[in-house]
């Protein structure tokens, strides 16, 4: 029988995870890393809301040339706060820790992560970074950018460089116990028969993401500190007036954080192949392909920082090598986009809320990856380089491919991780709202970027102002979709519709247990003889009278 | 001007178009692939919609020969883009030998510069049309960037050493100048406009001793009461006591180090033996020249290396 069967047989209601304790303590120690999940898309939620309000002040702002409500010094410290904390405590955890975290060990068939207290200590570190973080910015704020750019962040900028500093260096270290623990739990603790190709696609791109973290967070790491050092003891190290190099900050910066944009790409590719195999009710098209693209992209990925850096005086031939590896990474992503895109063909579509935002994601990440093609040659470059234009680029990758992967995400699983569901409804609204209000915002970026508006401005040329208000319109479309997002889910807390082990008719695991799950995922270890895309084959959950994990091995 | 709806800003330095025709093969790129994809989704979300009672879809063939294809495409693709972005890079970036210098210091917030003839200028940069002009360019504090819009080109500008930006005006026009390089309070206020002027109304306006920008010496003038007032004629100059190696001829050209290495005598290498004395020796000499670091300031260093460069006939302009 499976779990959902044997908890209503006993007449009680049922015991899952969510109701397993209802102390605060319960759920502050706790190393179910469901729990843990929730710890962190709590977390995560705030700091998005807070990066949204930053966002927010300076693009009202930014309705008119001069400076209105804000001073030069304010606008410059909130698009600094609004990079920190989107980057660092949002879009870097966003995934692995909420998602990741739920799901690996559900869909591999574990009872846990490998690592279950590093888990809990990952949070806690996590959060120790993110509120020191918050005291810079509570104490009168960081004006350096999130780049934290030398010399001007070591030794000219008069604000909190030091805290913020600190913050996204201690933060570092909960993605790198998140990485590992997925790393050993992936490798180690598969259910029997569950083999390397039978993983659902999202475990490869958790696998892929985590060696990333695991390899580049150190060197980010490295970097902050030496940040620390030539500000706090003098060292020279990147000042020139002390003997230092301001470029060398850029390599290293840049190894992590080129990196980091697939730590917080890959993980939605991810989701997107598992949201769109669902709801074309077919296995991925090309699966092994994809599987290794991830891999092929996470190592690539390691190879391209000096594209960031075209006019930083870097010697032209370094140039020319990092251009050239920089296209080369951009085709199995395109391949990518391929295999989610014939997986429908021949499919049975279908348009719940996720696959839209699936859809939303191709929409908008082919955009963004194309508008890569435009600052990886290096002649367009050159002039695009830190303009609006590369603000819209980044905007579609991160946000219309990381943002949109995160919230399907959300959409696919919450009926798994919460036990209710949503309005579909109000979400299907919401999710076109944000798709129209994000373009809005970032669409005119793209003109003005070319036509010279550089980023990080406080105040512009007037010509600029027509896109500036279009971008603000957008923005307030765009905060009014996730407005209404963050309503409906609330409201689904309490209110929604009792979900079963597997509203979506889905194959995988984690759709084999009870919504939501038991504490220890599953009664008894699922044996696995198929792969999690088995559409051709009928659900054990979702037809009624399905027979359960044991019966049907 | 262009308006900013048109596709293209305008078009005012002889790279321009060239960036530009770049620029409309990838947007045509662009457009393709997006409509492409979008009408995929669309025509297979439609033809491929779920129907009630429809057999379930058959798994996909593992076979990678549409993934193939499909990159063999792209990098053709890919391979012609980098080839050409990398041709005008290369033109872009490569200053011709003829170029008229013309030193730029960055600072918080504003950029100083100064003609060959002496004449200095904030913020506002005159140049002839039709000639090719390089900027030797440095910063007293942070990173700041260098960008004129309407001629496609950019570069960081760094404290501590000399980046240079070339470009050839086609017509005469009021352009927009920014700094694109995050570098505090005031970024968005460190910009200006260059104008481009007629070969003969640059000339007119270099004589011209109104306003601000009034010349007084060259930068090789200035360098040169710089060399005697700091005394570096004492040792650098072949008369006196030799202590220091001569400095005629020597700019652009290979010098001998005493620990037997060899270096090219560029502006970051006198540079660094004015600032730094010690940091390499001359071959034949000892180390007793002072360290002037602090002495002078990066304007002073500009117009010392200026006059350093015309003993060696390679003068600034």
């Amino acid at each position: 029988m499976s779990a959902a069967d044997t908890q209503l047989a006993a007449g009680d209601p049922p015991k899952h995870y969510l109701n397993n304790g209802l102390t605060i303590r319960s759920w502050l120690l706790s190393v179910d890393h469901k729990r843990i999940a929730i710890l962190y898309l709590i977390s995560l939620t705030i700091f998005f809301l807070l990066g949204g309000a930053a966002a927010a002040l300076f693009r009202m702002d930014l309705v008119t040339p001069e400076a209105d409500v804000l001073q030069s010094e304010t606008y410059n410290k909130l698009f600094t706060m609004h990079g920190i904390v989107m980057i660092f405590f949002f879009l870097v955890p966003s995934i692995p820790a909420v998602m990741g975290n739920f799901l690996v060990p559900v869909m591999i068939g574990a009872k846990d992560v490998a690592f279950p207290r590093l888990n809990l200590l990952s949070w806690y570190v996590f959060m120790t970074g993110g509120l020191i973080a918050l005291g810079a910015i509570i104490m009168g704020g960081v004006d350096t950018g999130w780049t934290f750019y030398t010399p001007y962040s070591s030794m000219y900028a008069n604000s909190h460089v030091i805290l913020a500093v600190a913050g996204a260096f201690i933060a570092g270290f909960s993605s790198i116990m998140t990485g590992l623990n997925f790393i050993v739990t992936i490798q180690k603790m598969r259910a029997p028969g569950l083999t390397w190709f039978r993983l659902p696609l999202f475990i490869w791109a958790m696998y892929a993401t985590s060696l990333v973290v695991i390899l580049g967070t150190p060197v980010v790491a490295i970097t902050l500190v030496m940040i620390f050092v030539e500000r706090f003891f003098g060292f020279g190290i990147f000042d020139p007036a002390l003997g230092g190099d301001p470029v060398l900050f850029q390599h290293l910066f840049w190894f992590y954080s080129h990196p980091a944009v697939y730590i917080m790409i890959l993980p939605s590719m991810g989701v997107v192949s598992e949201i769109i195999s669902c709801f074309s009710r077919r296995r991925l098209y090309g699966y092994t392909f994809v599987a290794f693209s991830s891999l092929a992209i996470a190592v690539i990925g390691f190879f391209v920082w000096g594209h960031h850096m075209f006019v930083s005086s870097q010697s032209v031939y370094a140039g020319l090598v990092f251009s050239f590896l920089t296209f080369f990474v951009a085709i199995p992503t395109a391949i990518k986009m391929l295999n989610w895109v014939m997986t429908m063909y021949k499919g049975s579509v279908s348009f719940e809320t996720p696959m839209l935002y699936a859809y939303g994601f191709l929409g908008l990440f082919v955009i963004g990856g194309l508008t890569g093609l435009f600052l990886s040659t290096m002649a367009t470059d050159i002039h695009l380089h830190d303009t609006y234009f590369v603000v819209a680029h980044f905007h579609y990758v991160m946000v219309g491919g990381g943002v949109m992967g995160f919230l399907g995400a959300l959409h696919f699983w919450w009926p798994k991780i919460i036990g209710k569901l949503y309005p579909e409804g109000w979400a299907k609204f919401a999710a076109i709202v944000i798709f129209i209000g994000f373009n809005l915002t970032f669409m005119p970026q793209f003109q003005m970027g070319y036509h010279g508006m550089p980023r990080r401005y406080h105040t512009y040329a007037e010509e600029f102002q027509v896109f500036h208000v279009m971008s603000t319109a957008g923005a307030t479309v765009l905060g009014a979709g996730y407005l209404i997002m963050a309503a409906y889910l609330f409201w689904s807390l309490f209110k929604g519709k009792k979900a079963s082990a597997n509203p979506w008719d889905a194959r995988g695991l984690e759709w084999e247990t009870a919504s939501p799950p038991p504490t220890e995922n599953f009664l008894e270890t699922p044996k696995v003889t198929q792969d999690a895309y088995a559409y051709d084959m009928p659900s054990v959950t979702c037809p009624p009278g399905a027979k359960s994990e044991a019966e049907r091995v | 001007m262009n308006s900013v709806y048109s596709l293209l800003p305008e078009q005012a330095s002889t790279v321009a178009g060239q960036v530009d025709a770049i620029y409309l093969f990838l947007v045509a790129i662009s457009v393709f692939f997006t409509l492409l994809l979008a009408g995929l989704v669309l025509v297979f979300g439609i033809k491929y919609r779920r129907r009630e009672g429809a057999p379930a879809p058959e798994r996909p063939h593992e076979d990678s020969s549409l993934e193939l294809i499909g990159g063999g495409i792209l990098l053709v693709l890919v391979l012609v883009l980098f080839g050409w972005g990398a041709k005008v890079f290369f033109h872009s970036t490569r200053p011709p030998a003829d170029a008229m210098e013309i030193l730029v210091t960055g600072k918080q917030w504003m950029w100083k510069l100064q003609h060959p003839q002496g004449k200095r200028e904030i913020n506002t940069l005159h140049i002839p049309a039709g000639r090719p002009i390089q900027l030797t360019m440095t910063s007293e504090d942070v990173i700041h960037s260098f960008f004129i819009p309407a001629f496609r080109v950019k570069q960081d500008v760094l404290p501590g050493r000399y980046t240079r930006l070339w470009f050839e005006a086609t017509k005469p026009g009021k352009y927009r100048l920014f700094c694109t390089e995050y570098c505090g309070t005031e970024h968005s206020m460190m910009g200006g406009w260059v104008n481009v002027l007629t070969p003969a109304d640059y000339e007119r306006w270099l004589v011209d001793s109104g306003g601000a920008a009034v010349a007084s010496e060259t930068p090789v003038q200035a360098g040169e009461r710089l060399f005697t007032q700091l005394g570096c004629q004492t040792c650098h100059n072949p008369g006196s006591g030799q202590l220091g190696p001569h400095l005629a001829g020597v700019y652009g050209h290979t010098v001998k180090l005493a620990d037997g290495t060899e270096v090219v005598a560029d502006d970051e290498y006198l540079r660094e033996s004015i600032l730094n004395s010690q940091a390499k020796i001359v071959a034949g000499f000892q180390p007793v020249m002072p360290v002037f670091k602090g002495i002078v300031n990066e304007d002073q260093l500009l117009q010392l290396i200026a006059y350093i460069k015309s003993l060696s006939g390679g003068a600034s302009n």
